[in-house]
């Protein structure tokens, strides 16, 4: 397949503005200029940018804890995710929901969610959704490997194959639950391995490598439009930066962290598109400066909205 | 029209109707399409509709359960039934952390219109964990409603209501309910959420209750008024949120509450009526409320066991004849 320039430089593009947004809110965390936790997806960057790139706009897809990157790729404005999590009243839920608590309905981001594994059923769900009411979309639902572990996971892909819904289950694998790592809280070192059990497809695929992930996307959002039910997709990253702000990451190696860096996705990528005489050096470092801006941006936009206020108990049921 | 009909096929009908009505409403659960569940109260509906809107579930209630608030959040209206109460605690994920908190987290659009129908109480010798009233777990979660009928109309009503609603209601039913026979409307027969319900009027002691536990009550509101006391009886039919000017009305009135329920009395759903009255009518009382409920202890399996754990219309008798001595 021939790759549209302005095509692979959107997604460079893509992947920076996470990348950006994530230092960004380091920083913001490390100055204690904003409240809570919150959980980067530095280094993931191509699995979210990836997965998005093979979607159509009224698909639809739900994230974890760690969704910023999720929710950016699939067109979030990083000015409102910003003001969220600064607990603005221009936040994506009006500074209600926080970092792990926020969706965006119009552009089919069905929400980040606190709960491990709790997404997975809810994305089923909204497959089902697609099915009966034939509305030819996809849903992708992004999990860490840690999730694999809930009974969520197991219930959710048993009836997700069962009822041969239009889902990818889309495990961002970046080898630890917090601490743990895979071999010691997963029986199989495979994510992958794990679709026998549901009888659907299961999927290994390099993280890092953007391209690789929105191929595999491809195939298994065709699939499931198509009607032959879902696909595990195990995809292999590396999280740079702690699990939280808090997390002092004793439980790795520098050299392991070291060899994940030299995998890069965004790094990697951008000398792909080099390589291949996509773009120059210029038009490479232009998207980049442009990413930078966004966030930056985004920032003021967010410190300059202005606080909610009210009733807190005003919106706890629809009316 | 109204003619009689038994508790369940209250429910049924309005399942019915409401899904005739309105083609995003589907139902799930175990054992719910040709079986007709547990209770038979889906018998027939998967001829009528379809397995497409009549869907069988694995024995994976979070994930069911958590398939349906996905399904809501998305533009369907599911009603799901839970075999047994008891077995909503595997589904309270689910529920509380997400079918709750969707709309508040989410934003104004984002709703979560379905319907959780939950079979419970004893009285039926199932043993400890098939025979609980979980009811008061409920209450105290920001974000869902809680209905509980008596009648066989209410039943219908509530549930059409319930169907109807935008946001997630646990809807409890009470499984010696389901072969009550009453009066219930036959067409569209809708019952608003929030509201008690009076079913006997008097001045001199309010007993209010709720589902099964009303049968309790009008026993004993009978047995006192051959003696002299006339008893308001309050059907609270909905749990959250709580009609409270019903209920502080009907104690201001008559100064002398007996409030009953089946569920664990400790902490239990008339802590929070008994405290609403001594904030809203403590002026006017003459005693302080009663509250009857069950006893701290699993649901016990033997016949002996099990009703001597439970509130009666005897109990109720005793506590007013030393309220009213
Ligand atoms: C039900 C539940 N249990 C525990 C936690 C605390 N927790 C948050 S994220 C996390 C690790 C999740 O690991 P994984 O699924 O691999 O995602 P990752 O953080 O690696 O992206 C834990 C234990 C939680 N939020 N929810
Ligand atoms: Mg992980």
């Amino acid at each position: 397949m021939s790759e549209q320039p302005s095509v692979l430089l959107g997604y460079l593009r893509a992947m920076w503005v996470i990348r950006h947004f994530e230092e960004a809110l380091d920083d913001l965390f490390g100055r204690s200029l904003i409240r809570g936790t919150c959980h980067l997806c530095v280094g993931q960057e191509a699995a979210a940018v990836g997965a998005c790139a093979a979607l159509r706009a009224d698909d639809q897809i739900n994230s974890t804890h760690r969704g910023h990157g999720h929710f950016l790729a699939k067109g979030g404005d990083p000015r409102r995710v910003m003001a969220e999590l600064f607990g603005r009243a221009t936040g994506y839920a009006g500074g209600r929901g926080g970092s792990q608590h926020m969706a965006g309905w119009d552009i089919g981001f069905l929400g980040s969610n606190g709960i491990t594994g709790g997404g997975i059923p809810v994305a089923t769900g909204a497959a089902l959704s697609a099915k009966l009411q034939n509305t030819g979309r996809v849903v992708v639902s992004f999990f860490g490997d840690g999730a694999t572990a809930q009974g969520a996971f197991h219930e959710a892909l048993n009836m997700g194959s069962l009822w041969t819904l239009p889902i990818v289950y889309f495990c961002e694998n970046n080898l630890y639950a917090m601490s743990t790592p895979l071999r010691s809280h997963s029986a199989v070192s495979s994510i992958a391995e794990r679709a026998a059990a549901y009888g659907m497809p299961g999927v290994e695929v390099d993280g890092n490598d953007l391209l690789a992930v929105r191929d595999a996307v491809a195939t298994a959002a065709a699939r499931a439009r198509g009607g032959e039910g879902p696909t595990l997709i195990d995809c292999r990253t590396y999280r740079f930066l702690g699990h939280s702000k808090s997390d002092k990451r004793e439980y790795r190696t520098e050299e392991e962290e070291a060899a994940a860096r030299r995998r890069d996705p965004i790094l990697r990528f951008r000398a792909l598109l080099l390589e291949q005489g996509h773009a120059s050096e210029s038009e490479l470092a232009a998207v980049e400066e442009d990413a930078r801006n966004l966030i930056s941006e985004a920032v003021e936009f967010a410190q300059a909205s202005p606080l909610p206020e009210g009733d807190p108990s005003a919106k706890v049921y629809a009316p | 029209m109204t003619r009689e009909l038994f508790t369940s096929w209250a429910l049924r009908e309005a399942m019915a109707q409401e899904m005739r009505r309105d083609d995003r409403v589907i139902l799930m659960g175990e054992d719910i399409a040709e079986y007709g569940g547990a209770f038979k109260v889906t018998e027939g509906l998967l001829g009528e509709f379809g397995p497409q809107r009549v869907i069988n579930t694995p024995i994976s209630e979070n994930g069911f359960v958590g398939v349906a608030v996905g399904a809501a959040l998305t533009g369907l209206r599911p009603i799901v039934e839970i075999m047994f109460m008891d077995f909503v605690t595997l589904a309270m994920d689910q529920i509380v952390n997400h079918a709750a908190k969707f709309h508040y987290i989410y934003g104004d659009g984002v709703t979560v219109p379905m319907v959780l129908r939950l079979p419970a109480g004893g009285g039926r010798g199932y043993g400890a964990t098939h025979s609980q009233t979980l009811d008061s777990w409920f209450i105290s979660v920001p974000g869902l409603k809680v209905v509980a009928p008596w009648s066989p109309a209410d039943a219908k009503g509530l549930l059409t209501a319930a169907i109807r609603d935008d946001n997630p209601v646990i809807f409890i039913e009470h499984k010696l309910l389901y072969s009550v026979k009453g009066p219930v409307p036959e067409g569209e027969h809708v019952v608003e959420i929030g509201q008690a319900n009076r079913v006997r009027e008097g001045d001199d002691l309010s007993i209010i209750a709720y589902s099964k536990m009303v049968d309790e009550a009008l026993e004993a509101a009978e047995a006192l008024s051959e003696v002299g006391v006339q008893c308001d009886v309050i059907d609270l039919r909905t749990l959250q949120p709580l009609d409270d000017k019903a209920i502080v009305e009907s104690a201001a009135r008559t100064g002398r509450v007996i409030l009953i329920e089946e569920g664990v009395r400790q902490g239990g759903v008339m802590a929070e009526v008994a405290c609403r009255i001594m904030e809203g009518a403590f002026d006017y009382l003459e005693a302080p409320p009663v509250r009857l409920g069950g006893g701290f202890a699993p649901i016990p399996c033997a016949e002996s066991l099990e009703r001597s754990l439970m509130p009666s219309a005897a109990d109720v008798i005793a506590v007013a004849q030393q309220i009213l001595a």
